[in-house]
């Protein structure tokens, strides 16, 4: 271990592990990270432990790469913990930055949850109406579980945060640009997202194949029609969300030849993305007729839960109010 | 350093040692062992602290939007909740795949699977075998390893696991959340050029698969030390097992029907999956957040094994058991090898999950150079239109970790209303949960603790892939460990660390 080079920590909080496999995907080229920097914790695939981070000095860790949304305290706790240990936190990825596919939970609460997953699951044989008990005890013995938060947070709400690295997962290219931006010592913007500050659109490899005005009569579901390879999505009518989301991913979805579904978030124009995602859907409709623009949109099923796929947890309405259902 | 300190033998008192990594993270099991007053294991629980409750927040999702959001149960596996969740749609809209959409599909499930594999084995497995399982535990992970076999044996890990990854982004995206699966097909034709890719990454893989049985037999078999181990009581139950298998009952990890052998290795059932709620139930305990998979017709006894206990065990030990053979040559003949040096089936060895599992990565390597041989992965049907009117359907494929279930029913609109989810991890949660209790109860004797209990306990559980959530998978092979030391009322007595470089600290 190098004492001259900057300390950088990962760690996960909420999250499918997604983003950890985004820095295996560094490949052979974590063999260059590993030279340039000192990775000081990664509980994932190193063995340095809490403690470790403990014992360092305030501030001692250039960067920590959090990734995953904030539901336990204990997952509060440790990003306190990096947050004081470390000169700048990043927020990697989107359940980091805006709470993800798991906050889509907010929907509900955790009663509704434990109800599904306890009692009304099909395969579940649950007579006694058991639930699991953050203090058990048995037989003189007494086990604990941790407690889940009612609602699912972003990491900017729990603690400070200095950058954004989007995307579900993000590519291993933006972490490797993360990590030679922050080397630089030519910080950004408090605040920034370190990816491309324009819309997906732009970069989109079908861009040439989107009309200068496009209108539609009717939405498509992906399932519903054999979309063409080449051609915008969006002008075959199905619901790409490219003109809302920031780019930097590649377009890899729409290489997969599906729609965006909004993982990278919104630029730095828009804070609400939701809001900004339906409002380039609902521009499309072609109709001035309040009533043929409501079928129009009314294709679309879910509009919460599409146009907040990634986002609810960061959104103005951040959760459901009471019961979920 | 390495070396453990002397034990800590205190008896006289009941004490609890709670094994916990130090960030208690998503998807990683803890383990609280209870001690008898004269230091013998009362009870061990594995417990495992997480939910995120996705049968609930799918409820109002259109359900062609299911295998992305059902990816993000698990970022490591998600071609293999992708992969459910896409034939579940076939199921609820009520269409077959063309012969096409279903070759590219099974094609970009080997790559995975057999990337999957090989993280686990030389990140996970190797370790403990190529290290030593009594090595430092600053060298008894995957940069152990490379220094043991080479730096050149890393590079071949590294570079066939990107270039299978690479594969599955070029059908799907992008490997991490990938985006192919529709009702009846895929979203995308691959070309000739992708083919020629494909079969040049299968020929590499085939011989990677055969260098890493090379690597299992040099370094494991030929040590009958370790043999020894994997055959001994402690790291063994006779449970029930489960598995897909083909219309020749040979593994099948895409497609096929479920197939359950009792302990003696007979077969028990056999069904499609569509009618899994008449064999599998799930059982709530108090302690942990996950549900624990039995066979519902022979019901749920506690946690012991036997053909009275309804626990089963599901992954590549159980997926060897259930079948007949394998379906490609290289893989046969292994698994012939297998069979005899373990004494026949079933082979109820929790540590031959190892064994099983290059096996199986042999078997994703050659049904993958299969695939990819194929002209017809080229053609440019990969959807079945129109579909039919959306209801309810059931999907199931072979996980990494074991037999994989979704279930949705929906509204006339293809709009969920209800899902189940029957995870792999699941179906191995109630084995494990007696293994770590065995392997604690063979090895905690008279109260001693130390490091090398530490690492054999958690063996126990590596052997399954210690993916308990269904959500880490690259985890080194040792994590860091405290184990405290507790009186009845919960008051720390005192504490063992085991530190980053492998020593044991106690704090008394």
């Amino acid at each position: 271990m190098g004492e001259g080079k900057p300390k950088v920590a990962f760690y996960w909080c909420a999250a499918c592990g997604g983003c950890e496999e985004a820095v295996v995907d560094l490949a052979e080229k974590i063999l260059d990270v590993i030279q340039i920097v000192d990775i000081a914790f990664w509980p994932v695939a190193l063995d340095f432990k809490r403690k470790d981070v403990e014992e360092l000095a305030d501030g001692q860790l250039a960067v920590a790469f959090v990734n995953g949304a904030i539901r336990t305290s204990e997952q509060a706790e440790m990003a306190r913990l990096l947050r004081r240990k470390s000169k700048v936190v990043i927020a990697f990825g989107a359940c980091a930055q805006m709470g993800g596919i798991p906050s889509l939970a907010n929907l509900w609460d955790r009663e509704s949850i434990f109800r599904a997953v306890y009692q009304e699951c099909p395969s579940v044989v649950n007579e006694q109406h058991t639930t699991p008990q953050t203090q058990y005890k048995e037989d003189g013995r007494t086990v604990t579980l941790p407690v889940f938060w009612n609602t699912v947070r972003t990491l900017s709400q729990v603690i400070d945060v200095d950058y954004s690295v989007p995307g579900c997962p993000p590519t291993p290219k933006l972490l490797l640009d993360a990590v030679e931006t922050l080397l630089s010592g030519k910080l950004p913007p408090k605040g920034s997202v370190l990816a491309p500050d324009h819309a997906l659109c732009q970069e989109c490899p079908r861009r040439e194949t989107r009309p200068e005005k496009l209108l539609l009569k009717e939405f498509k579901r992906p399932h519903e029609i054999v979309a063409d390879q080449e051609t915008c999505l969006l002008a075959q009518g199905l619901l790409c969300l490219g003109p809302a989301t920031r780019a930097g991913c590649g377009a890899r979805c729409i290489e997969g030849n599906m729609p965006c579904t909004g993982c990278f978030g919104p630029t730095s124009r828009v804070r609400d993305f939701g809001a900004k995602a339906l409002s380039a859907i609902a521009s499309l409709a072609d109709s001035n007729e309040e009533a043929e623009i409501g079928a129009i949109l009314a294709k679309i099923v879910d509009p919460v839960g599409t146009m907040y796929r990634y986002s609810l947890a960061a959104s103005p309405i951040r959760r459901r109010r009471k019961g979920g259902e | 350093m390495g070396q453990p300190e002397s034990s800590n033998t205190q008896t006289g008192v009941r004490r609890r040692l709670v094994i916990d990594p130090i960030t208690r993270l998503e998807g990683h099991g803890k383990i609280d062992i209870f001690l008898s007053e004269d230091g013998e294991v009362e009870r061990a629980y594995l417990q495992i602290p997480e939910l995120r409750g996705f049968e609930k927040f799918a409820q109002g999702r259109p359900a062609e939007d299911m295998p992305q959001i059902t990816s993000r149960i698990c970022g490591v596996c998600p071609t293999a909740h992708h992969m459910a969740s896409t034939k579940t749609l076939d199921a609820v809209w009520g269409v077959e795949p063309t012969s096409a959409a279903r070759k590219i599909r099974e094609l970009v499930y080997s790559a995975f699977m057999m990337e999957d594999h090989a993280l686990h084995f030389y990140f996970l497995g190797a370790p403990d075998f190529v290290v030593g399982p009594e090595a430092p535990a600053t060298e008894r992970n995957v940069l152990g390893v490379i220094a043991k076999v080479g730096v050149e044996v890393g590079r071949k890990v590294i570079g066939i696991r990107r270039q299978l990854r690479e594969l599955v982004a070029l059908a799907g995206g992008k490997a991490g959340h990938p985006v192919l699966g529709l009702p009846g097909g895929v979203a995308k034709r691959l070309s000739a050029e992708d083919r020629e890719l494909a079969r040049k990454v299968a020929a590499e893989a085939v011989e990677f698969g055969k260098f890493t049985l090379k690597v299992f037999a040099d370094v494991v078999l030929n040590n009958s030390g370790y043999l020894d181990m994997i055959r001994s009581e402690t790291y063994t139950h006779r449970t029930y097992y489960m598995g897909m298998v083909d219309a020749q009952n040979r593994v099948n990890l895409y497609d096929g029907a479920i197939r359950v052998v009792t302990p003696e290795g007979k077969e028990y059932a056999k069904f499609a999956p569509k009618d899994y709620l008449k064999y599998i139930a799930e059982h709530v305990e108090p302690w942990t957040y996950v549900k624990f998979c039995y066979l519902k017709p022979v019901g749920w006894r506690g946690f012991v094994d036997g053909a009275d206990s309804g626990i089963y065990s599901v992954a590549p030990l159980a997926r060897l058991n259930v079948a007949d053979g394998m379906a490609t040559p290289e893989a046969q003949a292994a698994y012939e090898e297998y069979v005899t040096r373990l004494g026949g089936k079933p082979v109820h060895h929790t540590l031959a999950n190892h064994w099983a599992r290059v096996i199986e990565l042999l078997y994703a390597a050659e049904r993958l150079r299969e695939l990819a041989e194929d002209e017809e992965i080229t053609s440019d049907r990969v959807r079945r239109l129109p579909l039919g009117v959306p209801t309810e359907g059931i999907g199931a494929v072979e996980a990494p970790r074991g037999t994989l279930i979704h279930h949705y029913a929906t509204d006339e609109r293809g709009v969920v209303k209800k899902a189940n989810l029957i995870v792999a991890t699941q179906g191995n949660a109630a084995r494990i949960a007696m293994s770590v209790e065995k392997a604690a109860k063979g090895m905690i004797r008279g109260g001693a603790v130390d490091e090398g209990i530490l690492n054999k306990v958690e063996m126990a559980f590596r052997a399954y892939d210690p993916c308990m959530g269904c959500a880490s998978h690259a985890l080194p092979g040792s994590m860091p460990l405290v184990v405290r030391l507790m009186d009845r009322a919960g008051n720390t007595k005192g504490m063992l660390r085991r530190g980053e470089n492998g020593s044991i600290s106690k704090e008394f």
